[in-house]
């Protein structure tokens, strides 16, 4: 049996690591993610826990130990933030080309420069095309439920991919909810045992990993990568679904709140999906007919599904948490419009591009958001594309 | 030490048919290396000539496990590989707890005195079992001879060539061993293939420690020092003869061994003399350079008879 205790986000990500119990985990400390490796390392001090931590001396070298642990045949993570994860970049590819289930909590923050140790989502959104499952939450409930569904996605035989779970620093990291845990024996059932078809340490089976790979193989292997992402969602979905049994509570691609009878959306990502939830219901009473879609798996993209859950709706504000200096708006923005587009749906579509740094967005301030996209149904007309919410002029 | 016959049965870990060049020094390193280890190995490799040259796809030249992650972090990768051992033998996985497995990283001068300096140093300090082997050709040698911190003074690189007003490399190599060496592991040795039976029993002990350890080994490059295929180990002899590239030992980074004095020490321009990245140094206007090579090694040698307890 479970409990309901009182937890930061940071907390329930070290204990849901406890939990899982990975046969190694590499990992540097970073603002806001230091916690993590903090709890985690008294946890293996305490012996807690009897897995094999390895205090690297970078998050390059923490994500290249973990490529090393996972191609000998271990469970293996680690976690980091911003700059941390930057620095890492190079290796995060080679994670996901090697096809190595490794599991990686985000604790997202804004990457340099110029220095900053607050919440956006440049850092993930940097390894957006890297080949990764991202997995979003707007709560720490979601970020520990997410990282427990992690590894039975990152390592379904079908899939072999790594999952990087993400959650707002300082944000959800740092603040302390209830959550509901679930109890260690029911963890254990539920993630189970790792076993690859294919591991360094097989005597009998020698193996190379790694090779070159040139002109004439690697657009194969690729094509490899991507048709297997094409499944992904399909067993995403499965697994939350199994969660769902063993919990109660049943997660999708994403969630819809107040969507199904909306004019207006609200489509984010992280924990402004909680702060819109208030605005929305606020609005509600005032008869503004406005729902929220609340991304949880970010990449691979759910296209079709997003369009179907939007396709009723007249105008629609993308909150973009980062940028992508295309002038051409955030990265949420560009895979919901290009998703729209192809679908032949014709809702007005703006981009809201606020909170960089950290700076706070609140109910008050979705309300106004919602209210600049209520102008554009009203006017059906789009009079500023991309919106710079609460910056100074 | 093992007999020549079983280094002949184990020299099967590395097998030929890769595309390294005719007189590399890296394959032959790479086979002595192999065949002193008893174990079963995992090899992890940096970027750079021994690893684009021996695993092609669909071919790889590894009979052992082998993994290339990226240039700067075989150390890192190893030192995950080494961990995941130790876990899954503690949790009875696989069968591992009846096993004994050697781990071992190569890397060539630029994977390990340069950019994969920080990802060494870190693997070193945390003391993970395995063994670090550099095969040192004194040049990134893979993407085309540019210099490296391992570079000797001098020496003409495509990125210090030597021009009208600059004579090749103007700065000394770094000692990476005794760097390394101050991480006071358990063992550290610098070694050449030319003298095998030193080589092997080094990486014999190396692989019986339990704890790191690493191995700095001069490597021949044809290509980059400008010498005959077929003369490499030959060469090789005038750097030890010279003193340029001492064979010596470090254990616990306090106790020094030195492995082999030659009866006659060498001059260092029979070392530089037959190789053409040195050419221009013979000019009377480079001369300035032999003489300050030669006062570096000298001192060098020196330092390490002392340390040593030899003179």
């Amino acid at each position: 049996m479970g409990n309901r205790i009182a937890l930061t986000g940071n907390e329930a990500v070290a204990l849901a690591m406890k939990q899982i119990a990975p046969d190694v985990v590499a990992a540097y400390p970073i603002t806001p993610q230091t916690e993590i490796v903090q709890i985690f390392s008294q946890f293996v001090a305490d012996g807690d826990v009897d897995t094999e931590f390895v205090t690297v001396e970078s998050e390059h070298s923490a994500m290249s130990a973990a490529v090393g642990a996972s191609a000998a045949g271990a469970r293996s993570m680690t976690a980091t933030s911003s700059n941390g994860l930057e620095l890492m970049f190079e290796i995060v590819n080679i994670a996901s080309s090697l096809r190595l289930p490794i599991v990686m909590p985000i604790v997202n923050r804004t990457i340099s420069g110029p220095i900053n140790i607050h919440c956006d989502h440049s850092d993930v959104m940097a390894i957006r095309d890297s080949g990764w499952i991202l997995l979003f939450g707007e709560n720490a409930q979601n970020a520990y439920d997410n990282l427990l569904m992690a590894n039975r996605i990152a390592e379904h035989q079908d899939v072999m991919l790594p999952v990087a779970v993400n959650l707002d620093g300082f944000i959800i990291s740092h603040a302390v909810e209830n959550i509901d845990i679930v109890a260690n024996e029911d963890v254990r059932d539920f993630v189970g045992d790792y076993y690859p078809e294919k591991y360094l340490l097989d005597e009998e089976h020698p193996l190379t990993m790694g090779p070159v790979d040139l002109q004439d193989f690697l657009f194969e292997h690729k094509r490899q990568q991507i048709e297997t992402l094409k499944i992904v969602p399909q067993i995403v979905q499965e697994i939350s679904d199994e969660f769902a049994e063993l919990t109660g509570r049943q997660y999708e691609f994403f969630e819809k709140y107040k969507l199904d009878d909306a004019e207006i959306a609200i489509v984010a990502i992280g924990s402004t999906a909680g702060t819109t939830k208030a605005a929305i219901d606020n609005l509600r009473e005032r008869g503004l007919k406005v729902g929220l879609l609340s991304i949880r798996l970010y990449r691979p993209f759910p296209a079709d599904a997003i369009v179907k859950a939007l396709s009723h709706v007249k105008a629609i504000g993308v909150m973009d948490r980062s940028e992508s200096y295309s002038n051409t708006g955030g990265p949420l923005f560009s895979d919901i419009r290009a998703a729209m587009y192809d679908a032949g749906e014709t809702a007005k579509i703006i981009n809201i591009i606020y909170g960089l740094g950290g700076r706070d967005i609140t109910v008050k301030d979705l309300e106004n958001v919602i209210g600049r996209v209520k102008e554009v149904q009203d006017s059906n007309q789009i009079a500023e594309k991309v919106i710079y919410y609460g910056v100074r002029e | 030490m093992a007999t020549l016959k079983e280094l002949s049965t184990r020299a099967g870990k590395f097998s030929g048919g890769h595309r390294l060049c005719p007189g590399c020094g890296a394959g032959i390193i790479t086979r002595q290396v192999l065949a002193a280890a008893k174990n079963p190995v995992v090899v992890g490799c940096a970027t750079g000539c021994l690893e684009v040259s021996t695993t092609i796809y669909p071919y790889t030249a590894w009979n052992t496990s082998y993994i290339h992650n990226a240039f700067e972090n075989a150390a890192a990768t190893v030192s995950g590989v080494e961990t995941a051992y130790r876990a899954l033998k503690k949790r009875k996985k696989f069968g591992l707890e009846d096993t004994e497995f050697n781990f071992i990283a190569f890397g060539g001068d630029g994977g390990t005195y340069d950019i994969g300096f920080q990802s060494l140093s870190g693997a070193m300090e945390r003391g993970h079992k395995m063994l670090y082997v550099c095969y040192d050709n004194g040049a990134y040698m893979n993407t085309g001879i540019q210099r490296s911190s391992a570079t000797p003074l001098g020496a003409n690189t495509t990125t210090s060539p030597a021009g009208k007003v600059i004579p090749g490399k103007t700065q000394y190599r770094k000692e990476l061993t005794d760097i390394i060496a101050a991480h006071y592991i358990p063992y550290v040795a610098q070694a050449s293939p030319s003298n095998w039976k030193d080589l092997t029993r080094k990486v014999e002990k190396a692989l019986s420690i339990d704890g790191p350890s690493f191995i700095n080994i001069l490597s021949v490059c044809p290509r980059g020092w400008r010498t005959p295929e077929e003369k490499g180990l030959e060469i090789q002899r005038t750097a030890i003869d010279s003193c340029f590239w001492p064979l010596f030992e470090i254990e616990n980074g306090v106790k020094y061994t030195v492995n082999y004095k030659p009866k006659t020490k060498r001059p260092i321009e029979e070392w530089l003399k037959p190789q053409g990245r040195f050419k221009h140094l013979f000019k009377p206007e480079n001369k300035y350079l032999i003489e300050e090579e030669q006062k570096r090694v000298d001192n060098r040698w020196e330092m390490l008879l002392q340390r040593a307890g030899e003179i």
